[in-house]
């Protein structure tokens, strides 16, 4: 089996008096699934935000492939999680004033590629995860679902190694909640990046290869025969 | 799962040999667990005997003579009194994992891990069915979907029950010993 790749040691993490995560480990290697699971208040958002250098923990460490990323300076750990990570959130995420496709083609362009270059990719991601059809339109035009695939295919344009997934269907009904699964899993598998995947949804959570639970701040690996 | 509504509501779409019934059943409703040709020619002799159905000629061929069978116009209100009547709600209430987890707060072991490695398994199961859905047809997946959702159910269960185990011990340790 492949070295781990990303893997948080003994994460401490608190909001003013609260402690979200104390002493909370856990790993992914490439191409794995991970679903992150446990109560709301538990801790897996902010063990996402930590493994993913959007917040820096407290103490503990952060490794991603042999670099330290929660001692990484901000610009540095920017531009990793833009070039190497790959985001799919609840809401929210699409920018509003740009069409789907511009949507998709953001973090190229914010990469340097030149626009058309951009675009042509981004068009290829969206017929990919078969949303071709709303690539002009603006994320406000479209279902919840399409606008979860096309964040999808804006989270994958980049070739990451790491997609870091909070409650993706959290907003959808049982059905395109589904769908959005399957693309996510598939289209990641395909193109070799590790999932890590918070859920509080057991049905979501079996889209995964094995999950970690958190609880009071507290990771529990399962290893269970 | 009632095979002999099952058979008359399959006789409904015309008269048929025992042979078609089994492969008809097995494709739409065997899944795992294919009919026996044992149990198929024993429902049908108890629907005959109970003139549910009836005999609608032979066939004549190399092999044994083949009995073609229809249903009746009681056996039609039987299946329609079948689907109009709800199943009885299942209660859940004689539950081995409430029984699991209250032994081993007693007996002072980790209730929790007792809790993870059945929410392990359960995960396993849903992964597999899961998996199994995403290669099956529509039948496939509705079948699976049910499953899932009384697995989804259980593990609602497990997390909720985690997150009451000290509460629960609380009220374990005020009864006597």
């Amino acid at each position: 089996m492949n070295e781990p790749l990303l893997v948080a040691t003994n994460v401490v993490k608190s909001f003013g008096p609260t402690k979200a995560l104390d002493g909370a480990n856990m790993s992914v290697r490439a191409g794995e699934v991970v679903a992150v699971m446990g109560p709301s208040g538990s801790g897996k958002s902010t063990m996402l935000h930590c493994l993913a250098g959007i917040i820096q923990p407290d103490a503990g460490t952060v490794m991603y492939d042999g670099r330290e990323l929660s001692a990484m300076p901000d610009q540095p750990r920017s531009v990793l999680r833009r070039t190497e990570f790959g985001f799919v959130f609840q809401f929210g995420q699409l920018v509003p004033e740009l069409t789907c496709v511009e949507n998709v083609a953001l973090p190229l362009r914010l990469g340097g590629t030149r626009r058309k270059d951009a675009e042509a990719t981004a068009h290829e991601w969206l017929g990919r995860l078969e949303v071709g059809d709303v690539a002009s339109k603006r994320p406000g035009e479209v279902s919840g679902g399409q606008g979860q695939r096309v964040a999808i295919a804006r989270a994958l344009v980049t070739g990451p190694k790491v997609i870091f997934a909070d409650e993706p269907t959290g907003a959808l009904d049982s059905l395109n909640g589904e769908h959005v699964m399957r693309m996510l899993t598939d289209t990641a598998k395909e193109s070799g990046a590790a999932v890590i995947l918070v859920t509080h949804e057991p049905r979501v959570a079996a889209y995964s290869d094995r999950e970690v639970i958190v609880r009071d701040g507290h990771t529990r690996q399962v290893e269970f025969a | 799962m009632s095979i002999s509504h099952t058979l008359l509501g399959l006789l409904e779409r015309g008269p048929r040999h025992g042979y078609d019934l089994k492969r008809e059943y097995d494709e739409h409703f065997g899944q795992n667990r294919p009919l026996h040709y044992g149990q198929v020619y024993a429902t049908l002799s108890r629907l005959l005997k109970n003139k549910l159905i009836e005999e609608n000629g032979v066939e004549h061929g190399g092999g044994p003579d083949r009995k073609r069978y229809a249903v009746t116009a009681e056996g039609v209100t039987d299946v329609d009194k079948w689907l109009t009547t709800p199943e009885k709600p299942e209660l859940y209430l004689q539950s081995t994992l409430f029984t699991k987890v209250v032994i081993a707060l007693m007996s002072r072991r980790d209730a929790e891990t007792v809790l993870d490695s059945q929410r392990h398994a359960h995960l396993r199961a849903m992964r597999e069915l899961t998996k199994r859905k995403s290669d099956g047809d529509l039948a496939d997946q509705l079948i699976c979907d049910h499953a899932l959702f009384h697995l989804e159910a259980d593990l609602r269960w497990l997390e909720l029950t985690a997150a009451r185990l000290h509460e629960l011990s609380t009220a374990l340790k005020k009864v006597k010993p």
